[in-house]
């Protein structure tokens, strides 16, 4: 038993030294409660719609969410906007599709199966269009960012007048939470920007939680299966251990020796 | 190969049997006199296994969804996080698995420096077993590039550069590793083909390693050779099975910790992003199990020489049956080795840690030094170690250390006569 | 007293057992599963299909969860050949309006029943299909009537989203 305290301790230890090699460069990010932390973390439902609001009204002008179809809006697991919802939000969209028996490319309102249709048709586009910048896309975002959730939730309200001595070209802005706190994205949100249906404030800070939220469920859209799962596979494979184990100690007593 | 003659009970049996002799196989396997005390470093053995086979499992169900090509990997892998049936749930065993597979092993590996158990008889096992743990470094470190992230493209772009350091050809053979002027399409077809080949091969090589294990059988805690079978040792089933089972389980427990809490976090967030060949990341770090090779390829100033100092701390292993010149085998009888075994263990430990860290100022330093550590270890300190130290008094068998017989005048006249 | 503790012990041995079957069970599932249509191919389970450039006569082929659907517009003559055919003349006895709600637009998966080949249109016997894989005859309602094709061949869930577009699936 104590060889087992001193593997575990092994792979703990190991385990702790990789992971702080990982954030080597410590920033303080802003912290919020997020709901879909911790062993039952779930998304909250409201806060996806929300945050699915903000994103299409604000930040989809530039950003692109290439891997996500408007079904995945009536999923389990996410924003569950009814089917009936999300048909409507695809139809809000005019879809490029073709070609048709002539031949011709034609425009039609999405379908459910229709992937979120793009603010730009290239990358070459989308940097002609931002000054050189490429607006990343923001389907894995959150998992493409050190940070995780807490520094887009940080950026997004991490504007400021450039502290003396800094100058900033044409079309940078000053951001405390940007590597090298220079960002080609101007700050984006302010209080009211979007009307909120639930009658919810729409602050900086609420519109900036609401749409992390959205952008953490765009990344992981699976993480409450994988909670819900992970507790019962642990909680399963804790009854098999205990079980194995006095079936091993029943064994060894055949020899009279200690395990 | 098995000691004894096994005779099938039915006839059919019988007939099988002398055709394929797959049931004298199976009771061998299972009457495999293993040394009853074997302590819990020995069930990694066990778990590599399963390591294995979960990384082939879940590797085949993969591919079926995977699509090698430039254009398409980053967004087939999407696909199967997204899509597929459990797919996030099988890509996220599978990527934390290689993590896993490689924690294993390094305790696997300490057991064994440990416990002297590349000693003679058994250098032909741990010979195998460097050339596995060779072909596993290379089999994740081509899986990293599948994804066709940041990371997978710039890890792959510095290590196929490793080998420019060769002179006159190294130019070629980079060209040639690649099947053009950069990482690219070509370059990520065949390392799939090769990441698909290589755990089969590494199979092949775990049933050697297996093999040459059981001629000798295993070495043990006390690391003294088995006396009387009937009273050190134990059939492997059911009682070796059902401890690595044991074992297996709270490795799994780990395991799933990682796969449900935590799926990224021994990854690097830039291999979410998809390969960009016009911007390098801030920071290219290889996975933490390639770290303390990575830190000893970085401590060296020159270019061919650091490649040279990186390969030779992995190969330097393949001759430590002749490098360690102790006949005792178990640590526990060597209080010198002991302590110089621990002071390794540290040594790499930091070269992990500097090996994470931006190349530069102290890191650099420390760096340095725990490379020289490193190589002084193998080269000198066991060497000289084996023929000065002064050992402890070695059990007469098995079954007394286990008892906890105290050592007599006799196992201490055997100890003198051994080192002598 | 020693038979009571072998109880015990064989109880703890089958506990230990079936648990672990049960795990492994679980664990095979995914593995399984994942061969099954994922998510974005479920969702294209529906295809909408403009049918108002086909004129009688005619037949047009759409691709529809990767098989061909044949939509027919009949003519007269054929919509009454294919509703005088004797039920007890078919292997698989079926009526016309049983297939063809719209007697004027017959829509059916163009898969042989035999061993999935696509049957040519108006060809065979009975003006209908033929299947150049093993020589099926289906009639101009897509009933198998000779060859070794077991059944008709399919008609698959569409409607009448209006006049000109047939939605399948």
């Amino acid at each position: 038993m104590k060889n087992f305290l001193r593997i575990l301790f092994l792979i703990i230890s190991i385990g702790c030294v990789s992971f702080n090699s990982y954030s080597a460069e410590k920033i303080e990010y802003l912290k919020t409660d997020w709901s879909f932390k911790g062993l039952f973390g779930k998304f909250d439902r409201g806060a996806l719609q929300r945050g699915y609001q903000v994103y299409t009204e604000v930040c989809s002008s530039c950003h692109s969410m290439k891997y996500l179809s408007y079904r995945n809006l009536s999923e389990k697991g996410g924003p569950e906007f009814t089917v009936e919802q999300a048909k409507a939000i695809a139809a809000s969209f005019e879809v490029k599709d073709g070609p048709n028996a002539d031949g011709e490319m034609f425009i039609r309102p999405g379908k459910l199966s229709d992937k979120f249709v793009m603010p730009y048709e290239n990358v070459k586009a989308a940097q002609a269009a931002n000054g050189g910048a490429y607006p990343p896309d923001m389907s894995v975002l959150v998992k493409a960012r050190g940070g995780g959730a807490n520094y887009i939730y940080s950026l997004l309200q991490g504007y400021e007048d450039p502290p003396a001595g800094v100058t900033l070209d044409d079309g940078v802005y000053y951001n405390k939470f940007m590597y090298g706190n220079k960002i080609k994205m101007a700050n984006q949100l302010s209080d009211g920007l979007v009307e909120y249906a639930d009658g919810t404030q729409a602050t900086i800070e609420q519109m900036s939680k609401d749409v992390t939220t959205f952008l953490m469920w765009t990344a992981e859209p699976h993480l409450e299966a994988r909670h819900q799962m992970g507790f019962k596979v642990i909680v399963y494979l804790i009854i098999l251990t205990i079980l194995v184990y006095f079936s091993m100690k029943k064994i060894w007593s055949r020899i009279e020796t200690e395990v | 190969m098995s000691d004894h003659e096994y005779v099938p009970k039915s006839k059919f049996g019988k007939w099988f049997n002398d055709r394929l002799p797959l049931l004298s196989l199976a009771s061998h396997l299972t009457d495999y006199p293993t040394p009853k005390n074997l302590n819990y470093w020995w069930t990694f053995g066990g778990i590599l296994t399963f390591c294995l086979i979960t990384q082939i499992v879940t590797g085949l169900t993969l591919a079926m969804h995977y699509i090698a090509h430039a254009d398409m990997a980053f967004e087939s892998v999407e696909h199967i996080m997204r899509d597929v049936n459990y797919g996030w749930l099988i890509r996220y065993i599978h990527s934390n698995g290689a993590s896993m597979f490689f924690l294993a092993v390094y305790i696997h590996i300490f057991r064994s420096l440990f416990y002297g158990s590349y000693k003679s008889p058994r250098e032909v096992i741990w010979i195998i077993g460097i050339i596995i743990y060779l072909l596993m470094m290379a089999a994740a470190f081509m899986g990293y590039v599948l994804p066709w992230g940041q990371m997978s493209f710039w890890g792959a772009t510095v290590i196929t550069n490793l080998f420019s350091a060769i002179p006159l050809v190294g130019e070629g053979i980079v060209t040639w590793l690649w099947g053009g002027y950069s990482v690219d399409n070509p370059t990520l077809t065949r390392f799939f083909t090769l990441h698909y080949l290589i755990p089969f091969l590494i199979l092949g090589l775990v049933v050697l390693h297996i093999w040459a294990l059981h001629v000798p059988g295993n070495n043990n805690p006390v690391g003294i050779d088995v006396k009387k079978p009937s009273k050190d040792t134990v059939p492997f089933h059911p009682y070796i099975v059902i401890k690595d089972g044991f074992a297996l389980l709270m490795f799994m427990i780990v395991f799933a910790f990682f796969i449900f809490y935590t799926p990224n976090i021994l990854g690097h967030a830039d291999n979410y992003i998809e390969a960009d060949p016009l911007v390098t990341p801030a920071h290219i770090v290889p996975e933490w199990y390639l770290l303390p090779f990575y830190a000893i390829l970085r401590s060296v100033p020159d270019k061919l020489l650091g490649v040279v100092a990186m390969l030779s701390a992995i190969l330097i292993l393949a001759a430590l049956p002749w490098l360690d010149t102790s006949k005792i085998r178990s640590a526990v009888f060597r209080p010198l080795y002991k302590q110089f075994y621990w002071i390794l263990v540290a040594d790499v430990l930091i070269l992990g840690y500097v090996g994470a860290m931006p190349a530069e100022g102290l890191y650099l330093l420390i760096a340095r030094v725990a490379t020289a550590y490193y190589f002084l270890h193998f080269l000198v300190i066991l060497p000289v170690l084996g023929l000065k130290e002064k050992t402890l008094p070695i059990p007469l068998s098995i079954t007394e250390s286990v008892l906890g017989g105290s050592p007599n005048l006799a196992t201490a006249k055997n100890k003198e006569s051994l080192n002598n | 007293m020693s038979e009571k503790k072998t109880n015990r012990r064989d109880f703890l041995f089958t506990a230990t057992y079936a648990v672990g079957a049960v795990g492994v069970g679980a664990t095979v599932w995914p593995m399984i599963d994942q061969m099954n249509p994922d998510a974005s191919v479920k969702a294209l389970a529906s295809t909408e299909v403009d049918v108002s450039s086909v004129s009688p006569g005619k037949t047009i082929t759409v691709l529809w969860r990767g098989k061909p659907v044949f939509i027919r517009r009949r003519t007269e003559e054929e919509i009454t050949e294919a509703k005088s055919v004797k039920l007890e003349d078919l292997k698989d006895p079926q009526k016309d309006e049983d297939r063809a709600k719209n007697p004027e637009w017959l829509v059916m998966l163009g898969v042989c029943t035999h061993l999935g080949c696509v049957p040519l249109d108006q060809k065979g016997d009975y003006n209908g299909w033929f299947c150049p894989c093993h020589g099926s005859h289906y009639d101009i309602s897509g009933r198998i009537r000779k060859g070794p094709a077991p059944t008709n061949m399919e008609v698959p869930k569409y409607e009448f989203v209006n006049a000109n577009t047939i939605k399948i699936g």
